[in-house]
């Protein structure tokens, strides 16, 4: 065995002379060929190879050095969230890789283009526990399309080029490309692979015309239609065609979180979001609904709530690129696997304009319930309402921010308060939930967009969970705005501990904190701080038009809660509309 | 509960170190119980077949195929009980039979069931059975009181019957 093994390396070098390229070289010229031009990393010992052809070519692929590999992965889909591109990363093996995946699983759960590449020890050493070892594709296998232990250098090229294929082809999401540092020395011979087929894919077909045109003819002839539309709408681009069709026959929308955007939020046709927290009109459309059309959802259980009380009226049809989403959690009367701008399409060709009368009673019926409970907070004189804090965004910003979010109360705030009105608008953590997520996720937006406003709404919570990428966006000069909602609380646990635990607030108390605005000048940048309801106009315009990056610590009231709320795993019926 | 179904999957996978273990993950990732796997080349020796028998209601199998069709190595997933199908399963069971009547006996099922004695020595025989998950069962409840002293069983593995593919074909 081991005489082979000296025989293979002799042949090894006999065939690869120097001049051939490394493994290292040849990925990034891999990664040039896909268009790559900007990376999220951090360094260490496996991938030290990579780090120095990167190195070399800086003029090609700009490297942006984040404080923690987490920070890099959200980067990376604020950056693919903002543009459609895929976003890359690059870290170490064991903990580089480790860190990583908190941000891999955020990408799978909300269907976003990215591709890591993790350095791995040499091949002699896998499997030994050696230093700075883990098992990254075992590890990322549950949270990734695909993943991939490279073995030979000159497998790189077609690699990288089916992780890219991979990662924006279908249902979006993350591809992992784990390289041992031999092979990332290793010299092989590179080819372009311009025309590598893909023997493992399928290309998605064209919905059949019969099966569209029985979709078309169940929702013309509906008598209380409500489209719910989701994440699927801004992965395929079909805002145009959605905004068509809904207008063409008066159709009532209801966006889901990662819906927003996707449907203008003040258009005529919006109910606003639905579910957990979403209005009162679009969760009892919903429930009256006599057909529920899904375009790009999943029938996410923050959606849905029980799921057997979910729509109950309803036929629903169910339109997703995931076969795997279709019958999942609901079984639809009618499934169409594709592409949804391309079914949207299809609808469009199939139907004509339909006489305004015809939907007359269900929209009177649907204004009621707008009427009836719309929006609502209670307002203060002396305490900032965290629901303030986002319509005076709103208005500060005309409605044209790119906002990024962490998880929790502000969140949905941001959601029932921002009317967003174009895709790409709202980047926020939807499937996973992760706090920490939006400092990072609007420095990878503001990155793709550097003329673009860009405010991470997020937490006392989450923001503590990120903060030291303050120091990368100081150190690339992308002058993303925070605005911390700080109530020195977990504000989402505390709400619920509240409503359904009897007010006991087990471990929410988190008012132990940094000075966020000492800490914003440790970083170098701007800090403010609000308290008062009078001052939070002139302090969050003074904010928003600095011309760096800046922190606003905006002290808002401690136990506001988000209404409406339908208590986990109940009836949309349940809803609690008001304190 | 529902009805839950026995049902075997039968899915041609991409011969590639860490691919099994993408289709058992799903499995236990997912909360659905594996009850035999086997593995073994199939026509194309690039391509493996894995043979999962695993039980469940329509939804929750419907649901195992279309997680599996997703992997990107795998390239077909066949729930292959939809149709007539033919199962098989061997096992190698040693059991303690003294020459004389246990013996007897032993040699007896053996030729009932078509099994076949493998291995021999003065207090035990290792026989070999093949057939279907319900043939092999019976035969090792009727080797039970004589002494079974030890089990081990392929899984299944499955085909679907040449006239149902030939209207899976026509279809």
């Amino acid at each position: 065995m081991i005489a082979q093994r000296k025989i293979e390396n002799r042949v090894a070098t006999l065939t690869a002379p120097a001049e051939m390229p490394t493994g290292a070289k040849m990925l990034i010229q891999a990664l040039v060929h896909e268009g790559v031009d900007r990376i999220f990393g951090y360094p260490g010992g496996a991938v030290l190879h990579i780090y120095d052809e990167l190195w070399r070519a800086r003029d090609r692929i700009t490297h942006y050095l984040v404080r923690h590999e987490q920070g890099a992965v959200h980067m990376a889909e604020g950056y693919a969230r903002a543009t459609g591109r895929v976003g890359v990363v690059l870290v170490t093996s064991g903990p580089g890789a480790t860190n990583a995946v908190t941000g891999i699983a955020n990408a799978y759960m909300d269907s976003t283009p990215i591709v890591v590449i993790t350095g791995q020890v040499p091949k002699h050493l896998i499997g030994t526990d050696a230093f700075q070892e883990v098992d990254t594709v075992g590890i990322t296998r549950p949270c990734v399309k695909h993943n991939y232990l490279v073995r030979e250098a000159r497998d790189l090229p077609a690699i990288v080029r089916e992780a890219f294929h991979l990662a924006r082809s279908g249902r979006p999401g993350p591809v992992v490309i784990d390289i041992p540092k031999d092979v990332s020395a290793a010299r092989s011979n590179y080819s372009r692979l311009d025309h590598v087929s893909f023997p493992f894919s399928t290309p998605l077909s064209r919905v059949d015309d019969d099966l569209a045109r029985e979709a078309v003819r169940q929702i013309v002839n509906a008598k209380r239609p409500v489209l719910y539309v989701g994440g699927g709408i801004v992965n395929s681009g079909a805002v145009d065609s959605l905004l068509s069709f809904a207008e063409l026959l008066r159709l009532p929308v209801t966006p889901t979180l990662m819906g927003l955007g996707g449907f203008p939020s003040s258009h005529p046709l919006c109910l606003g979001m639905l579910g957990m927290h979403g209005t009162y009109a679009a969760n009892m459309a919903v429930a009256e609904s006599d057909l529920l059309v899904a375009l790009g959802v999943r029938f996410d259980d923050r959606v849905t709530g029980k799921l057997a009380t979910f729509a109950p009226h309803a036929r629903v049809i169910h339109v997703d690129i995931d076969p795997a989403n279709i019958g999942k959690n609901v079984t639809p009367t009618l499934a169409l696997t594709g592409d949804v701008r391309q079914v949207l399409d299809q609808f469009l060709s199939l139907v004509q304009s339909q006489s305004k009368e015809r939907l007359a009673s269900w929209w009177d019926q649907i204004r009621q319930w707008q009427l009836s409970q719309p929006l609502r907070f209670s307002g203060s004189q002396n305490q900032i309402k965290p629901q303030t804090v986002i319509r005076e965004l709103h208005r500060l910003t005309n409605g044209e921010a790119l906002v990024t979010t962490d998880v929790g109360q502000h969140q949905m705030w941001v959601a029932q308060f921002y009317p967003f009105r174009r895709p790409r608008q709202l980047i926020t953590s939807g499937g996973l939930g992760t706090m920490g997520f939006g400092l990072p996720a609007a420095i990878g937006a503001q990155l793709a967009l550097p003329n673009q406003l860009v405010v991470a709404v997020v937490g006392d919570g989450g923001f503590q969970m990120t903060n030291q990428e303050l120091a990368t966006a100081v150190q690339y000069d992308l002058p993303v705005k925070v605005l911390i909602m700080n109530n020195g609380y977990l504000g989402m646990v505390r709400q619920w501990q509240e409503m359904f635990y009897d007010r006991t607030y087990s471990e929410v108390d988190i008012s132990v904190a940094p000075d966020f605005v000492k800490l914003a000048e440790a970083y170098g940048v701007a800090g403010f701080r609000v308290e008062r309801p009078a001052e939070l106009r002139e302090v969050m315009e003074a904010a928003l038009k600095h011309k760096g990056v800046a922190v606003v610590d905006v002290v808002v009231e401690k136990e506001e809660n988000v209404f409406p709320i339908v208590p986990a795993g109940a009836d949309a019926r349940a809803m609690i509309t008001q304190a | 509960m529902q009805d839950f179904q026995r049902h075997t999957l039968s899915i041609i996978v991409a011969d590639e170190p860490g691919e099994l273990s993408r289709i058992v993950g799903l499995f236990s990732a997912r909360g659905f119980n594996i009850e035999t796997i086997s593995v073994g080349e199939s026509l194309d020796p690039r391509w493996s077949r894995v043979t999962i028998v695993t039980r469940g209601d329509e939804r929750t199998i419907q649901q195992i195929v279309k997680q599996c069709e997703r992997l990107a190595r795998v390239r077909e997933v066949q729930d292959v009980t939809t149709r007539p199908h033919i199962e098989r399963e061997m096992a190698l069971i040693t059991v303690s039979a003294k020459a004389g009547d246990e013996r007897q006996e032993v040699l007896s099922l053996v030729s009932v069931f078509r099994a076949k004695v493998v291995d021999i020595s003065h207090t035990q025989l290792i026989v070999e059975a093949s057939g279907n998950k319900e043939k092999v069962d019976t035969f090792i409840e009727l080797l039970r009181p004589i002494g079974v002293t030890d089990i081990t069983r392929t899984g299944h593995i499955a085909i679907n019957r040449l006239s149902a593919r030939a209207e899976a074909n026509a279809a």
